[in-house]
């Protein structure tokens, strides 16, 4: 089922969680809404989940106009970044209870919903957890009997609110995988909400990124990693190096040093307006010597060559912080060592300008 | 695994020795804890113990047959069953006027909820003299709706209904008040996740509210219900003090003692006794349910937290 939301409106008293924003998910997606806390992506997920009412805006699932519909008309999934389960009641009950409140008339018979809920039970891989109690259970189990329940009613779409968040990283990454591949099974469409711009990467088929209740950017993980329309989502996505340079004659001065530009930002810039360089570490190169294209002194301060590739932090003459991550190869031709005196070239940036 | 064993099966010879200085270490002294605990000891006694003893001492002083005589004539009889009468009125009407009021204060945000929140306290502020003044203000042949229930023949001061609603307004804050904080902690959580699931508004109360709030609800009802059978003042302000009609346990016992007749007097005083003892325990059987609760959810928590 497609989901669209439009100009939505959300205010808390004085805070405003969402601020017009608009998204449209097509069936079988699976979107992240990736912001740091604060961003509204919440909101809307419990807007879409019809939990929450939007102050104005619409909201369509499957084409119809949902936004004056209740919850429970919906047929939506929803799971509590605290799993909510009902802790009176056991973990097959707790499967159970979509299909025991249905009207008479619609309702499974006991032994329908005993195969329902064992069926679920083992595609969670609990099947033993049936007669426990929720509290008896590890977060990752309470994870996975709070997705068993939501799926118990066949939604037609499925919202997470911090799937993983409360979850430690060994069990996360298992959970991660295990749920891009229940996607992958039952062709829902799905919606969660996560901080951690690892996860949505990894995990979803596109990413909208929110700032301030807006929408900042929409697109597939590639896109986001390397091609970041705003300067938010440069700084948000994986890790970066961010220079302050100015615009002159059309190009990009880093304190007096000329860098060549990859996205074409700089020619949109009039002279002295202020530049945002944005560089991953991986797309730093270190030199020994100036390669006189535009690269800029800096002092290595610190190795970590644990890894599958090293480390460097180096401080450039004016006294920012920079990372470099260089091949083992490259590091075995620099030979370098810290208080070594280097230079760094971008070979790819992203750009963005502002006026003062 | 020998090594094992000594951690999980059986402790260690040095634990205990370990958990000993462990309290030698933060304890006082012998004479402080000595004088603490004959201080609390000695209080108990003298406030508590003696009258509790006492009642029943003299309930049985002329022996078994006074004593059951004295709980089953027919003026017994009638106080019994007017006292209960009322618990079995007020008790129920307090619990669904605790179930709205602690819902609505707890899942809503209105105009007024303070207002509300300090309201449900009003009994526990006004003496009970007063509580059943104010019903009599209202309602007696004097009071402000007194010529109109004249007209139409109703008695409610110095009458049944009366002594049952002034049992109801002065324990009205006990239902309320024990269920306000535990709906808060249960919050809100469980109850959308049984809308999402499709559970109408009632199934969500029934199924999810109302189980999570079960021994809180429990408890006030058995709080509730001992004042209730308790309550003199108010009560002994409506009631007339009519033998036979209009008097509940709490009134007999003071009529009783008014005529000299203690040994009766103290019989019925002993049943209100082991009402209060059977109280007492019920609250501690369920106070220990919800701590017992807390605490399974309390280790849940906590592996969360561990979790992040």
């Amino acid at each position: 089922m497609s989901i669209e939301v439009s100009n939505i409106r959300k205010a808390f008293g004085s805070f405003v969680a969402l601020d017009g924003m608009s998204l449209k998910i097509e069936t079988g997606e699976l979107v992240a809404l990736l912001g740091p806390s604060g961003s509204g992506k919440t909101t809307l997920l419990r807007i879409i989940a019809g939990l929450e009412i939007p102050d104005s805006g619409a909201v369509h699932l499957g084409g119809m106009e949902a936004t004056e519909r209740s919850t429970q008309e919906r047929g939506v999934g929803f799971v509590f970044q605290h799993y909510a389960l009902f802790r009176h009641m056991t973990v097959f009950e707790n499967v159970a209870f979509g299909l025991r409140v249905r009207p008479r008339r619609s309702r499974p018979s006991g032994d329908q919903i005993r195969a329902r809920v064992n069926e679920l039970l083992k595609l969670m891989q609990l099947e033993w957890a049936g007669p426990r109690y929720p509290s008896q259970l590890s977060g990752g189990q309470r994870q996975r009997v709070a997705l068993a329940r939501a799926l118990a009613v066949e939604p037609r779409v499925l919202l997470l609110d911090e799937p993983f968040g409360a979850l430690d990283a060994k069990v996360r990454e298992e959970l991660r995988q295990w749920l891009r591949r229940l996607h992958e099974e039952l062709h829902l469409t799905g919606v969660f909400v996560t901080h951690d711009q690892e996860e949505a990467l990894e995990v979803a088929t596109r990413v909208a990124v929110l700032n301030n209740g807006r929408i900042e950017q929409v697109g597939t993980p590639e896109e986001l990693y390397h091609r970041p329309a705003t300067p938010f989502v440069s700084g948000f996505l994986g890790n970066v190096n961010l220079f302050h340079g100015r615009i002159q004659d059309g190009r990009v001065y880093i304190r007096g040093m000329p860098i060549s530009v990859h996205n074409g930002e700089a020619r949109k810039g009039a002279d002295g307006d202020r530049a945002m360089v944005y560089v991953r570490p991986h797309l730093l190169d270190i030199q020994l010597v100036p390669n006189g294209k535009g690269s800029f002194p800096a002092t290595v301060l610190h190795i970590n060559a644990a890894g599958p590739r090293v480390k460097v932090e180096l401080t450039t003459q004016w006294g920012d912080a920079v990372r470099v991550e260089i091949d083992h190869d490259r590091m075995l031709e620099l030979k370098l060592k810290p208080d070594a005196r280097v230079y760094l070239s971008p070979r790819e940036n992203r750009v963005f300008t502002y006026q003062i | 695994m020998p090594q094992d064993e000594a951690v999980f099966g059986r402790p260690p010879v040095s634990y205990g020795d370990a958990r000993a200085r462990m309290r030698h270490a933060t304890s006082e002294a012998a004479w402080a804890r000595i004088l603490i605990a004959g201080t609390a000891l000695l209080f108990l006694g003298v406030f508590l113990i003696i009258p509790l003893v006492a009642v029943f001492t003299e309930a049985l002083r002329q022996g078994v047959r006074v004593y059951i005589a004295a709980i089953t004539n027919a003026e017994a009889r009638s106080a019994i069953r007017l006292t209960l009468l009322t618990a079995s009125i007020a008790v129920p009407l307090n619990v669904v006027f605790g179930l709205a009021a602690s819902w609505a204060i707890t899942r809503f945000e209105f105009r007024g909820k303070n207002l509300l929140t300090t309201l449900i306290d009003l009994p526990f502020a006004v003496s009970p003299v007063i509580s059943g003044m104010i019903f009599v203000l209202l309602f007696g042949a004097q009071g402000l709706l007194g010529d109109w229930l004249a007209a139409h023949d109703l008695r409610i001061i110095f009458a049944v209904p009366g002594i049952v609603m002034a049992t109801i307004f002065v324990t009205f804050p006990f239902v309320a008040r024990e269920l306000i904080p535990v709906m808060e902690a249960a919050g809100t959580e469980e109850e959308q996740a049984a809308l999402t699931l499709g559970a109408s508004g009632w199934q969500a109360f029934f199924r999810i509210t109302l189980p999570n709030v079960k021994w809180g609800l429990l408890y006030g009802v058995v709080i509730c219900n001992a004042r209730a059978m308790g309550e003199f003042g108010a009560v002994s302000v409506v009631s007339g003090h009519i033998r036979g009609l209009t008097n509940t346990m709490p009134l007999y016992v003071e009529i009783l003692y008014n005529d000299y007749d203690f040994a009766a007097s103290f019989a019925v005083a002993s049943l209100l006794t082991s009402l209060a003892l059977v109280t007492m325990v019920a609250k501690r059987i369920v106070g220990g349910s919800i701590r017992y609760e807390a605490l399974l959810e309390g280790t849940g928590d906590e592996m969360e937290h561990k979790a992040v």
